[in-house]
C-alpha cells in the first residue's frame, strides 16, 4: 500500500522548505528588531512592540488579506516588484516565504527579546571594562547569554510556519510545488472525502513534530551551555 | 605627595540624574589606595560610573597624564585603560571560570600585557578556583575574586572598585580582606575604592575623597582627613585616628608586640610581621581618654605624651578633641563635657593619652 503519494511529498517538502527559510530570515530579521525593542527609549517603542505582536492577535486571514491587496497588481508592493521586473508576489514561494516571515515575526522577535531585557546591562558593561567594543560585547555575551531566547525563537517561528494555514490559503493559494504547503494538502484530502491520506499526513506531522521538539529540548539544555 | 600634572588623578564632572545633580571635582595621587567615602545616595557609584564612562557627564577626566575625557574627547569605556570590579562579582555565567579571567587578557595587545595570568592567579588565590570551571560553583567571596583577577589581567592603569565587599556576607569579607590588602601593598597601580564602610577605607585607603549629595566635602591624605573637626568621619560612632607604625619589639613572655611611630609607641597584641615591617594601626576616638598627669597604677599599657590640637562639642553631652602626638601624627578622643569642664582642657594644653584598645589593619 503506499502511504505518500508524490504530490503529498512534495507538500511535505515544500512545507519543510518554507519553515527553514522563514525560520533563518527570522533569525537575521528579529534578532536586530528584538535588540532595538530591549534597548531603546525612544517614544514610538510601544508603537513598533505592538506591530509587530499585531499577528498574534489578528486571524490569520486578515494579515492574508492585506498582503494580497498590497503585493497584488494595484498594491504598492505590487506595483514596486512589477517595475523591478520581479513579478507579482502572491502565488508563489517568495510571496508566501514574505507572509510567513510578517506571521510569524512576534514568535522570534518576542523571546529574544525577554531574553535581551533578562540579562540586563551589566554583562555589557562588564564586557566593555574589559575593552570588548560594541559588536564585540554583542556576539561574545549578548547572544551566548540570550541562546535560551533564541533556541525558543527557532522552535517557535520554525512550528509556527509548519502549521500555519490561513495566510497560505489567502495569499499562496493551491499550487502543487509552489505553495501546496502540507496544511494546505491535508485540507484538500479532507475536502475530497480521503480521509486515509489526510490521516496518514496529519499523523506523521504530529509525529515529527513531537521528534523535533523532543530532540532539540533533549540536547538543548546541556549542550547549549558553552565550557569553552 | 606633592608631585603633581603627570602623576595624578583628575576628575571634575556634572551629571544631572532625575533626582540629583552630581557636581563632583577632586584629585588624587596616581599611586596607592584612593576612597570614595559617604553615605549612600552621596553618588559615589555614579562618580566612578562616569570615570569609566559608563555614565556619560560632562567635565574633564586626566588618568596619570592622559586624557580620557574633555570638552572634545570621550573615550569609550573599551578604550579606556581601566579595570573596574562591581558590587556583584558579574561573572560571565556562559564562560568557564578560565574564560573568564581570560575575557579582557585576550582583548588587549600582546605589548600592553604586563600583568601575567600566572601572577594574578598566586595573588588571588585562584588555582583551585580554575579547576572548579563553572562560576555557578564558586561561592560569593570566590567569584568577587575572580572578578578582580579579571579585570587585573586587563593591565589597568587604574583599577576602579564599587564597594567590592557590599554584596558579600561578613566571612565572605574576612576572607577576601587579606588579599585586598595584599593588592594595597603589591600592586603598583592607582585604585579608586568606593565604599561607605569606615572599617574598610581605614585598612585599605591612603587618600581619602568625601562626597555628600553628588558634591566632594573633602579631599586629602587619609590619616590628615580622619582627623579633621569640621568633617562628619570625625563625629561617627566609629571616627578614629590611623597611625602607621613600624614592628619594633616581640615580647614572648606576654605575647605582645611593640609598634613604634614618631609620636611614641604601642603595644598592641603579638603579630606575625617581621621586624621593621610598616603596619596600620587604628585608634577609635572612644577608646582614648585624657589624663592632665602622668597616671600611675593604670591598667593600660599605651599612654602616649600629647598635645591638645582642637575640642569641638559634640551633642549635649560630649566633645571630640584632636590630639597631637608627636611630629605629624593624630589622635582622637572622645570624652564628656563634663570631664572637659574638670579638666579644665583647652587647646595647647599638655596632657596624656591613655589608649585602652587598638585595632590592626594589617
Amino acid at each position: 500500500m503506499t502511504v505518500f503519494d508524490p504530490d503529498d511529498l512534495q507538500a511535505v517538502w515544500l512545507t519543510l522548505k518554507l519553515a527553514g527559510v522563514v525560520t533563518l530570515l527570522l533569525l537575521f530579521i528579529a534578532t536586530p528588531l528584538a535588540w532595538w525593542l530591549a534597548h531603546s527609549r525612544k517614544w514610538y517603542k510601544g508603537a513598533v512592540a505592538a506591530l509587530v505582536a499585531l499577528p498574534l492577535v489578528l486571524p490569520p486571514t486578515v494579515l492574508g488579506f492585506y498582503l494580497l491587496l498590497l503585493m497584488g497588481p494595484h498594491g504598492i508592493v505590487g506595483e514596486l516588484t512589477a517595475a523591478l521586473h520581479i513579478g507579482a508576489l502572491p502565488f508563489t514561494f517568495t510571496g508566501l516565504v514574505i507572509g510567513s516571515v510578517l506571521f510569524s515575526m512576534p514568535f522570534a522577535v518576542q523571546p529574544i527579546q525577554n531574553a535581551f531585557e533578562a540579562m540586563g546591562k551589566r554583562p555589557l558593561e562588564v564586557a566593555a571594562t574589559l575593552r570588548a567594543g560594541r559588536w564585540d560585547r554583542f556576539f561574545s555575551v549578548a547572544v551566548p547569554l540570550a541562546r535560551p531566547g533564541f533556541f525558543t525563537a527557532i522552535i517557535l517561528a520554525f512550528a509556527h510556519t509548519v502549521g500555519e494555514f490561513g495566510v497560505v490559503l489567502m495569499l499562496g493559494g493551491n499550487i502543487p510545488g509552489e505553495t501546496r504547503v502540507l496544511s494546505v494538502a491535508i485540507y484538500n484530502h479532507v475536502e475530497a472525502m480521503e480521509y486515509g491520506a489526510a490521516q496518514w499526513l496529519a499523523g506523521g506531522m504530529v509525529l515529527f513534530s513531537f521528534i523535533v521538539l523532543l530532540g532539540l529540548y533533549l540536547t538543548g539544555g546541556k549542550s547549549w551551555k558553552v565550557t569553552r | 605627595m606633592n608631585a603633581k600634572a603627570a602623576s595624578e588623578i583628575q576628575v571634575s564632572f556634572k551629571l544631572q540624574l532625575e533626582s540629583f545633580l552630581l557636581d563632583a571635582a577632586f584629585s588624587a595621587p596616581a599611586v596607592g589606595v584612593t576612597a570614595l567615602f559617604g553615605p549612600s545616595g552621596s553618588g559615589k557609584t555614579t562618580l566612578l560610573r562616569c570615570i569609566a564612562g559608563l555614565e556619560r557627564a560632562t567635565g574633564t577626566l586626566h588618568v596619570d597624564g592622559d586624557t580620557w575625557q574633555d570638552e572634545t574627547i570621550f573615550e569609550p569605556v573599551h578604550k579606556r585603560p581601566l579595570g573596574y570590579v562591581f558590587q556583584e562579582a558579574s561573572l560571565f555565567s556562559h564562560l568557564s571560570v578560565r574564560a573568564n579571567l581570560e575575557y579582557g587578557l585576550k582583548r588587549i595587545p600582546l605589548s600592553e600585557r604586563k600583568v601575567p595570568l600566572e601572577q594574578v592567579v598566586e595573588w588571588l588565590g585562584l588555582g583551585r578556583l580554575i579547576e572548579r570551571g563553572d562560576p555557578a560553583r564558586l561561592s560569593g567571596g570566590e567569584r568577587q575574586r575572580v572578578a578582580i583577577g579579571r579585570a587585573l589581567l586587563t593591565s589597568p592603569h587604574i583599577l576602579l572598585m564599587d564597594e567590592p565587599l557590599s554584596a558579600l556576607d561578613t566571612n565572605s569579607k574576612q576572607e577576601i580582606l587579606p588579599y585586598l590588602e595584599r593588592l594595597h601593598r603589591d600592586l603598583e597601580i592607582p585604585v579608586l575604592y568606593v565604599s561607605h564602610a569606615m572599617d574598610e577605607v581605614a585598612r585599605l585607603a591612603d587618600h581619602l575623597v568625601l562626597l555628600d549629595q553628588g558634591r566632594v566635602m573633602a579631599s586629602g591624605a587619609l590619616g590628615e582627613t580622619l582627623a579633621r573637626l569640621d568633617l562628619p568621619t570625625a563625629h561617627f560612632d566609629d571616627a578614629g585616628a590611623v597611625i602607621e607604625a613600624a614592628v619594633a619589639q616581640h615580647d614572648e613572655t606576654y605575647h605582645l608586640t611593640r609598634l613604634d611611630f614618631s609620636g611614641g609607641s604601642l603595644w598592641v597584641g603579638q603579630v606575625q610581621q617581621p621586624f621593621g615591617s610598616k603596619v596600620r594601626a587604628r585608634v577609635l576616638a572612644r577608646d582614648v581618654s585624657i589624663a592632665t598627669q602622668q597616671p600611675h597604677g593604670s591598667s593600660i599599657t599605651n599612654i602616649l605624651h600629647a598635645r591638645i590640637a582642637e575640642i569641638r562639642d559634640e551633642g549635649p553631652d560630649k566633645v571630640i578633641v584632636r590630639l597631637a602626638v608627636g611630629e605629624s601624627h593624630v589622635l582622637l578622643s572622645r570624652i564628656t563635657r563634663r570631664s572637659r569642664d574638670l579638666l579644665k582642657l583647652s587647646a595647647g594644653m599638655e596632657v596624656f593619652a591613655q589608649v585602652k584598645s587598638v585595632a590592626l589593619m594589617a
